[in-house]
């Protein structure tokens, strides 16, 4: 797993994602969940491409489940973009990296 | 990249067993997935159906599947594939959504299908906030909640049996008075507790609020009548539409989109094969599908053979 990639808890989000400064992107994702594998290596190398632009952290929702239930995560995986700690953008299942990286270039252009 | 021999656009079971076979016949092939190879076994908790196997979940046999393919040199690529086009040379060309253009004589289409939509409004709005295709994927979310499952063929009556460990109570709503599905499926969810059928209505519409679904709005096949369900959660399972929408030229299709094929899986467009969901056929398994692979792969070779001798099949 990439240095790059954050991973948080129920206990350490707010200080990690909603205290945080500029844009991040977090994946809501569980090890039974085959989309979620497939969009880890992609979410890895949007870390690396996007260093200093967007933080990218990871929440296991197996492990986690009071941070999925107040956003109301109904499906995994689930991407919320959070800006400056508020919600701003939610991408939910599979996507390509394009897109992704559009979403971040939309949000990542008025942050810092 | 040196010259390739075949394309198979889909990783599902079709796409893994057509990869296995070209790599057996040494054939320089890729396979394009756009997610994570498995296909429909990822949307399956546990498969009971294929020989040799008498439980295993579905995950399970995506990877040993994925690993068999492999073993014979499979590459498998993360690519979502936009369009396949038939080349003037008469082979093909493969689009993809990263920019990518892959050529080769043949092609082997294991695209499968997507879910069926309701087609109502609110449906796209609350797509992963309480909407759901896929029990295995979002059930869990859904502990101790009202839900509803819609549909009365096998997948939406199965399902609502499985989604009964997670919601407290599952409503099973068809738009006719009898189900598709088969009566074992049928004997099972019926005697389930937790399930109340609702019979002869469809949805007029989803609403809620931002946090998520709140209502299925009904309407009754028979009287008209209209009523409405409180929910956080639909699962819809109407049927599959073939993606066979890629293949960008005229190609022989059922008036459901499904491919048709000889018995050599080969479809109207010769050097094009189908294999799996997307093709027409009585039932769509995962042994179907392997054995429509099978089938295409060894068409492939047999085919690139006489291209090769000039003959054609």
């Amino acid at each position: 797993m990439s240095a790059m990639i954050n991973h948080v808890t129920d206990d350490s989000f707010a200080a990690a994602v909603e205290q945080a400064t500029g844009l991040v992107l977090v994946d809501f994702w569980a090890e039974w969940c085959g989309p979620c594998r497939a969009i880890a290596p992609i979410l890895e190398d949007l870390a690396k491409s996007n260093e200093g632009r967007v933080q990218i952290a990871k929440l296991d929702v197996d492990a986690n489940q009071r941070t999925g239930m107040r956003f109301n995560v109904r499906s995994i995986p689930t991407l919320l973009f959070f800006k400056d700690g508020k919600l701003v953008d939610s991408v939910i299942g599979l996507t390509q990296k394009t897109a992704l990286q559009e979403r971040i270039n939309k949000h990542a252009a008025h942050a810092a | 990249m040196s010259k390739l021999d075949l394309i198979i656009v889909g990783g599902g079971p079709a796409g893994l067993c057509a990869a296995m076979y070209a790599g057996r016949g040494m054939l320089n092939a890729v396979l394009l997935e756009r997610g994570i190879p498995g296909g429909e076994l990822l949307n399956t908790e546990k498969i009971e159906d294929y020989p040799g196997f008498e439980s295993i979940l579905g995950q399970d046999l995506a990877a040993r599947m994925t690993e068999h393919a492999k073993k014979f040199g499979a590459d498998i690529r993360m690519e979502n594939v936009e369009g396949i086009w038939k080349q003037p040379d008469g082979g093909f060309k493969v689009t993809t959504s990263n920019g990518e253009t892959y050529h080769a004589p043949t092609v082997i289409i294991t695209a499968g299908g997507t879910p069926t939509k309701l087609g109502v409004s609110g449906e796209a709005e609350y797509a992963g906030k309480g909407v759901s295709y896929c029990a295995v994927c979002d059930g869990a979310f859904f502990k101790g909640e009202t839900i509803a499952v819609i549909g009365g063929g096998d997948a939406a009556v199965e399902e609502a049996d499985y989604l009964t460990r997670y919601a407290a109570k599952v409503y099973l709503i068809h738009r006719r008075h009898e189900f598709r599905a088969s009566k074992v499926v049928q004997e099972r969810a019926l005697s389930n507790p937790k399930i109340e059928v609702i019979w002869n209505k469809k949805v007029l519409d989803l609403t809620g609020e931002v946090i998520g679904l709140k209502t299925v709005n009904l309407e009754d096949t028979v009287t008209g009548e209209r009523s409405a369900l409180s929910v956080t959660g639909c699962f819809v399972f109407i049927g599959f539409t073939p993606n066979s929408g890629l293949v960008r030229d005229h190609v022989a299709h059922d008036a459901t989109g499904y491919l048709v094929t000889d018995d050599r899986m080969m479809t109207s467009i010769p050097g094009l094969f189908a294999a799996g969901d997307l093709r027409v056929q009585l039932t769509r398994q995962v042994t179907t599908a392997v054995g429509d692979a099978t089938t295409a792969a060894i068409a492939v070779e047999k085919y690139l053979t006489d291209l090769k001798t000039g003959v054609r099949a």
